[in-house]
């Protein structure tokens, strides 16, 4: 890398790559080459920034340059520019929403200054598919330094001290998860990577395959060795063809180095790794139907004990961990147990990768240390509320998650306190909503997705979701009743109480959660028929402007089902429970004095009508 | 789904005897190449039950689509019942028994999207091209399915039309991405 002097990095993640990345950075070569500087500059694919926002993003080395939303056509100016001349590029700079200056230096940026990367520490800085950059960044390291330095139970040890948890979202202590399969004798055992990342919202995992493969291989040999495995699988969805390109790339190029395969490193441990495909379906996220899905058999889960680490894949011995769980492992055993549980709070221990979504000015993947609250995330990092807009509620932890108000944003983040507030870690998906958000639709699009996802094999999961949804449409639909919401609570209970796997257990969460904090909102919908952020269409009303009507009677003659009434010259007023919503006034009004609103006055709307029919 | 498909020959260009499990003998309405070609995915996975997965994602991108046809040489070359192959089929989103379009419009309906309006641009494709989701268009050109997060959410909301991503696509430019295609 040293013959160098400047390097190109150009986001080559999913996001970026969706707007035209490639495309940069084949510009970018094009150029060079032309100028005859390609021995000088070097033009590097990389992982992803977590800057989704504002890509393609093209950073700048060694000045520390963070050129956002480049297109192809910038190519040649940033290398006359930049390159060339020594001058950035001010117009591709990223701009401080609030000074509104130019933030020529990434560190510089409030959404990198808080964060701390150890599962991403090599997103963005290295081409994934070229292994020489990740062992120049310590990859393989700590498999070696655990080959030759630690016997298997002394590795646990460190792991299980570090305070290390499942980041899969139910937050298991990872050493303990070893040691049990460690324990099981058997002739077999497996290491399985679980890079199932079903939650619509959350692409932390796919973002590491993506930027740094190399940790997870090793993490898994690590596993491996710990456990007394020889064979590891990575289950990964199919609809990530990306990283699932930057594995195989990465697979063959460890097992050319000897960093997989026999004799690892001269050790006496052999250990290899393949690939199984999901194919779009969300419960193979929970581990034993992940299990039966690498079968290749229906991924309906099966009932817990026996634990996968007891008899999983094949009915042998098998550990199942997520990708990012996987990334932090190098990275602790090189820089030790207590340097990692010195990060975060007292029983959530290092960082977790959160995915930022919905309503923020800065989309993206984030790193934080637990304890880090709410509002330092949204407002910090995530730049606030987009459009100035109020923020309402953030959705965590994805179908299976609950929602965080304004209330919780000073609350310090870790399993134990999201779980308190009535939602839960998750695999990190954050979807912030803003006023315009109607929380009672946002629960059904949620059950909507359950729905669709159940498996089908419980009762509670697969009826009750039904019916929890069906319910939610008769709310959002004006015809819901105050039973109704004693009935998503009830059956909300139940099917928590008495699904099979953790899908069911935790599906109506989005609906209690939202009962607790959004009551109002509920209630609202029930009796008084009015979605206050006019997302629910049945629950808007065409109504005449007094001021604008002019009172030329077109709406009257067109109205189907003979709602308005008003003299000529004088304001018309519709009835709205006569009205059926077609439109039609609207679309005949030429003076623009029809529209839809969330609301109706009531009174006058009456009185309106008692006038004519008097 | 039936084991024996009974169908006249002449019917078809081509009707292919194949032996599977317990030497029973099935007949299969396919072209003798697409059953070739079957065969040669079953074997490169050495005709492993456990590689079912594996087979159908290489099947489905052969052909597009999975049909019964297909999935009745799968059962014979895996040696499982068809009902299994079946019930694989049908249990994963991503197989499909029906062909896609020419070219397949898929919304993406993922949380991000959705709360950035996904619901009213899948509106507006259903609406310019006449489909419910799931459907295809009589001609064949298009398709309307819709995704779960490809996790481009910051240029949510995400339409894809074959492989070609769109973000922040608005209702008001439904018409626009359909007339590229319509050429």
């Amino acid at each position: 890398m040293s013959r160098y002097k400047i390097h190109l990095l150009v986001c080559g993640g999913t996001g970026c790559h969706s707007s035209e990345s490639n495309l940069v950075y084949e510009m970018l070569r094009d150029e060079l080459e032309r100028k005859g500087l390609e021995k000088d500059v070097q033009v590097i694919r990389t992982g992803c920034f977590g800057f989704c926002e504002k890509g393609p993003i093209l950073k700048i080395l060694p000045d520390n340059t963070f050129y956002t939303q480049v297109k192809p056509s910038d190519a040649k100016e940033i290398i006359d520019e930049h390159i060339i001349k020594g001058r950035r590029v001010y117009r591709l700079l990223y701009t401080d929403p609030e000074t509104e200056e130019h933030v020529p230096d990434s560190k510089q940026m409030d959404f990198y200054k808080k964060q701390l990367r150890i599962a991403l520490r090599n997103c963005g800085t290295i081409d994934p598919e070229n292994i020489d950059e990740s062992i120049a960044r310590d990859a393989y390291q700590a498999l070696g330094k655990a080959l030759t330095e630690y016997t298997p139970s002394e590795t646990i040890d460190l792991i299980k001290r570090s305070g290390l948890r499942g980041r899969g979202g139910a937050g298991f202590p990872t050493g303990l998860k070893w040691e049990i399969a460690a324990k099981n004798n058997a002739d077999r055992k497996y290491v399985v990577c679980n890079a199932d990342e079903g939650d619509p919202g959350a692409f932390m995992d796919r973002s590491i395959l993506e930027g740094d493969p190399h940790s997870v291989l090793e993490a898994m040999a690590i596993c491996g060795y710990c456990i007394g495995a020889t064979k590891g699988l990575i289950y990964i969805r199919a609809e990530y063809p990306l990283a699932i390109k930057r594995l195989k790339i990465a697979i063959a190029q460890a097992q050319e180095y000897g960093l997989l395969g026999e004799h690892i490193l001269g050790a006496d441990f052999s250990f290899d790794v393949t690939l199984r495909y999901g194919a779009g379906a969300f419960v193979c996220g929970e581990e034993t139907a992940l299990i039966h899905s690498m079968e290749g058999k229906r991924g309906e889960p099966s009932n817990k004990p026996p634990f996968p680490a007891q008899s999983g894949y094949l009915g042998k011995p098998t550990n199942v961990n997520n990708v990012e769980t996987l990334a932090n492992i190098p990275a602790i055993i090189l820089k030790g147990a207590e340097w990692f549980s010195s990060i975060g709070t007292e029983r959530s221990k290092g960082t977790k990768v959160f995915a930022l979504a919905g309503k923020i000015n800065n989309v993206g993947l984030i790193e934080v240390p637990m304890g880090i609250t709410l509002r330092e995330i949204i407002y910090e990092i995530g730049g606030g509320v987009k459009n100035g807009k109020k923020f309402k509620a953030v959705q965590t932890g994805g179908p299976s998650g609950g929602c965080l108000t304004e209330k919780h944003l000073d609350t310090p983040i870790d399993y134990e306190s999201l779980t308190a507030a009535g939602s839960m870690m998750g695999s990190g998906g954050m979807i912030v909503l803003d006023e315009d958000d109607c929380m009672v639709s946002v629960a059904k699009f949620y059950l909507g997705f359950i729905v669709d996802e159940s498996c089908g094999k419980c009762a509670p999961c697969r009826i009750g979701n039904k019916r929890l949804h069906e319910t939610l449409g008769k709310i959002t639909a004006g015809k819901g009743t105050q039973d109704d919401i004693e009935k998503l609570r009830n059956l909300g209970s139940v099917i928590k109480d008495a699904s099979l796997c953790g899908l069911g257990q935790t599906s109506p969460n989005p609906v209690l959660s939202t009962l607790d904090n959004f009551m109002e909102e509920y209630l609202e919908h029930v009796h008084d028929k009015k979605c206050r952020s006019g997302r629910c269409r049945d629950l808007l009303y065409y109504v005449i402007s007094k001021e604008d009507c002019i009172g030329c009677m077109a709406c009257k003659r067109v109205c189907p089902t003979h709602a308005i009434s008003g003299e000529k010259k004088e304001a018309h007023v519709i009835n709205q429970d006569v009205c059926i919503k077609c439109g039609a006034c609207m679309e005949k009004c030429q003076f623009d004095a029809i529209s839809l609103m969330n609301d109706y006055p009531r009174v006058s709307a009456t009185a309106a009508q008692t006038i004519t029919e008097s | 789904m039936s084991q024996k498909i009974n169908i006249a020959p002449e019917a078809f260009e081509y009707m292919e005897k194949v032996t599977g499990a317990g030497g029973v003998e099935v007949k299969v309405n396919l072209p003798k190449e697409k059953i070739e070609k079957i065969n040669s995915i079953c074997d490169a996975f050495g005709n492993d039950p456990g590689e079912l997965i594996n087979v159908l994602h290489e099947a489905q991108h052969a052909f597009g689509y999975i049909p019964a046809e297909i999935q009745d040489i799968v059962a014979h070359n895996l040696h499982m019942p068809v009902s299994q192959v079946y019930g694989v089929v049908t249990f994963y989103t991503f197989f499909s028994m029906t062909p896609k379009g020419e070219h397949p419009v898929s919304v993406c309906t993922g949380t991000a999207c959705y709360v950035r309006g996904a619901e009213r641009v899948l509106e507006e494709f259903r609406k310019e091209l006449q489909l419910e989701v799931g459907e295809t268009t009589p001609d064949g050109r298009f398709s309307l399915n819709c995704l779960r997060c490809v996790g481009a959410c910051g240029l949510a909301p995400v339409v894809l039309v074959g492989e070609k991503v769109y973000g922040r696509v608005s209702p008001d430019g439904v018409k626009a991405i359909i007339e590229e295609y319509k050429k």
